[in-house]
């Protein structure tokens, strides 16, 4: 029951929901607003004169009739071949996930029920590979990669996002198979099963939680990848986001930068919809490796 | 667990880290032991009637002839590590000898191409670290407080600066501040200067790539204090309140002490992530006034036609031992509290 103490508007809590409330319009506005503007041409997204002329449509109806136009998706999807790169976006987001899940469930399993020190350090190493910016480990990627004939193929790049993804899924896992009893899997063996016949038909049933949580990440670290996807692919092979960047180097000097703003909401439309349905999974997430301390 | 069946399981994951990330360092490492093949001259001859004359020319053949068989380069030891691009001992040296202020000093130190990107990369990191982090604390307060119907749509909204992928996130925020998008237009008109540019100065620059980094980042410490809130134990804050704490006092005494632990976890994940800063200064094409470390090393990957590997491997092996640095804090700590435990 809420008293008439907690329930009153003090002046403190004025500035906090007006901090919310700013807070909560910064962080929406600029999607909205793109989203908006995607559907007008670019004299009204980018309006000198009068920046209302983006909401009404005002130069988008003078040239196109009506106040709404696809011009921008047309361009995108259709000429610049746009769908190309999204089919290439899902191949490599698919399969880094699945094999991610796959060795760090393995992985991580390992790490949790290992009590010997090369376990501790395995996860100390992990922590220190996670801080490496991706950058650093590209410059050292390419000449070897030339070497061999492997660079510009989508299997390359999957296997090296899976190696980058791999300390944060083992971190995160590793936290995950701690909270599952210990003597769920070792009864099992004391009923004669091998270690991996335990973790086959007693721990995978109930892992999905952890899983699909991690998952999540996974998909987030490949999906919004820039560094990797933009220097270890070929152009024909190319993902979504250095697409959209080469967009930009083209784009802009023959005012098709529409076209770069329609692919922008494009990309940002599965993640939206990511959010809709996962947001308990990805807030649990976040915070999975930090209220246990 | 038996080592044996450790070794099983950990394999397909241990050897995907060894192969892609621990033999990469190695291999930059090697890499910026070495710089690219000089072209390779000829020169000849020609005498006619009036004299000889030489000229010169570049053996197109002999030079691509010598970068396949050598491709790494010639060896230059750690030279690549203390030129002008890099750290600079020699000129930092003369800027020593011949400036006669502090200030005249750091202002030469700035110029040189490796200080500047490292400076902007800790300032980004310096500025945006805290203010996250009070800024997300205030917010999670906030929320918390919050009608229960609001709070879900809140978080909901939070979430996509996060997670949208930082480069569409940071063109967005950049269309909208540009010269002609909404907010840089409304800039030029509140200063009636129709050529104000958030991109004309440094200062600007730097300050725009900081707000895009609050913005991105702010979600992430928002909701793991906002977690952390709903773990705070009832009966100590009634206690408080029973012994005539205000709500004030409350939060100060017994709601930010529970947080401590999350504070420090936060400040790993954002020193981790802001140190890495690259995607905005790609989007903002800010590079004019700002480099942070990861850009210079992408700008000389992206060199057309000859990439400098040995210039991004210098500047890849400096970065690495500034995350170490970075995290030595924390990995000190950890391995006390692990000796602690075994013992």
């Amino acid at each position: 029951m809420a008293t008439a103490s907690e329930t009153r508007m003090t002046p403190a809590k004025a500035v906090s929901f007006s901090l919310v409330g700013l807070w909560l319009f910064i962080a929406a506005f600029p999607f909205l607003w793109t989203f908006w503007g995607s559907f007008k041409v670019q004299a009204d997204f980018f309006s000198k004169a009068d920046w209302t002329n983006a909401l009404w449509g005002t130069q988008t109806i003078a040239e196109t009739g009506s106040a709404f136009t696809g011009q921008g998706y047309f361009g995108a999807w259709v000429i610049e071949a746009f769908w190309q790169n999204v089919i290439n976006s899902g191949i490599v987001v698919v399969f880094t996930v699945i094999i991610s899940l796959t060795f760090g469930t393995l992985g991580g399993y390992a790490l949790a029920r290992s009590g010997f020190r090369y376990a501790f350090w395995l996860l100390i190493a992990a922590l220190v590979f996670r801080a490496m910016p991706h950058i650093t480990l590209v410059s050292g990627y390419l000449l070897p990669f030339f070497e061999w004939n492997i660079w510009g193929h989508l299997p390359t790049t999957i296997i090296v996002l899976v190696a980058i993804n791999q300390p944060f899924t083992l971190w995160m896992l590793h936290s995950f198979f701690l909270n599952i009893p210990k003597d769920m899997d070792e009864s099992a063996m004391v009923d004669g099963c091998t270690r991996f016949q335990a973790f086959r038909h007693v721990i995978v049933p109930v892992m999905w939680p952890g899983v699909i949580t991690t998952g999540l990440f996974s998909f987030l670290l490949a999906y919004n990848d820039f560094t990797v996807t933009a220097m270890l692919l070929s152009a024909e092979n190319e993902t979504m986001i250095p697409a959209i960047n080469s967009f930009l180097g083209t784009t802009q000097v023959e005012g098709k930068v529409m076209y770069a703003v329609a692919a922008v909401v494009s990309a940002t439309a599965p993640l939206f919809v990511l959010i809709l349905f996962f947001q308990r999974q990805i807030v649990s997430g976040l915070t999975a490796g930090a209220v246990k301390g | 667990m038996k080592h044996r069946t450790f070794v099983w399981f950990i394999l397909p994951s241990l050897a995907a880290m060894t192969l892609f990330i621990a033999l990469p360092i190695v291999s930059v490492f090697i890499q910026s032991l070495f710089v690219g093949h000089e072209q390779v001259l000829v020169v000849s001859k020609s005498c006619g009637p009036f004299g000889c004359q030489e000229s010169t020319a570049i053996d197109l053949e002999a030079t691509e002839k010598l970068r396949e068989e050598a491709p790494l380069g010639r060896f230059n030891g750690l030279g690549t590590y203390i030129n002008r691009s890099h750290l600079a001992f020699a000129e930092i040296g003369v800027a020593w000898a011949e400036t006669e202020t502090f200030s005249e000093f750091w202002k030469v130190v700035g110029d040189l191409p490796f200080y500047r990107a490292l400076a902007f990369t800790l300032v980004y990191t310096a500025i945006v670290t805290p203010v996250v982090i009070l800024l997300g604390l205030a917010i999670a307060l906030g929320v918390n407080a919050l009608p229960k119907l609001l709070k879900g749509p809140s978080i909901f909204v939070s979430l996509l600066p996060f997670l949208v992928t930082p480069l569409v996130g940071s063109l967005i925020l950049f269309w909208m501040v540009d010269g002609d998008g909404v907010i840089g237009a409304t800039i030029q008109l509140i200063f009636n200067d129709p050529n104000l540019s958030l991109k004309a100065s440094a200062a600007l620059t730097w300050t725009m790539l900081i707000v895009y980094g609050i913005w991105h980042t702010l979600p992430f410490s928002f909701i793991t204090f906002y977690a952390g809130l709903q773990t705070v134990p009832d009966d100590i804050l009634e206690a408080a309140k029973v012994d005539g704490a205000s709500k004030w006092e409350r939060t100060l005494h017994v709601v930010v002490p529970h947080l401590m632990p999350l504070v420090s976890f936060v400040t790993l994940m954002l020193l981790m992530d802001n140190f890495r800063v690259f995607e905005p200064i790609v989007s903002f094409s800010a590079e004019a006034h700002a480099r942070s470390l990861s850009w210079i090393i992408y700008n000389d990957l992206r060199e057309s036609g000859n990439p400098l590997y040995g210039s991004a491997g210098a500047t890849s092996m400096l970065t690495i031992i500034g995350v170490v640095i970075l995290l030595a804090p924390v990995l000190i700590r950890t391995w006390r509290d692990f000796n602690r435990k075994a013992h």
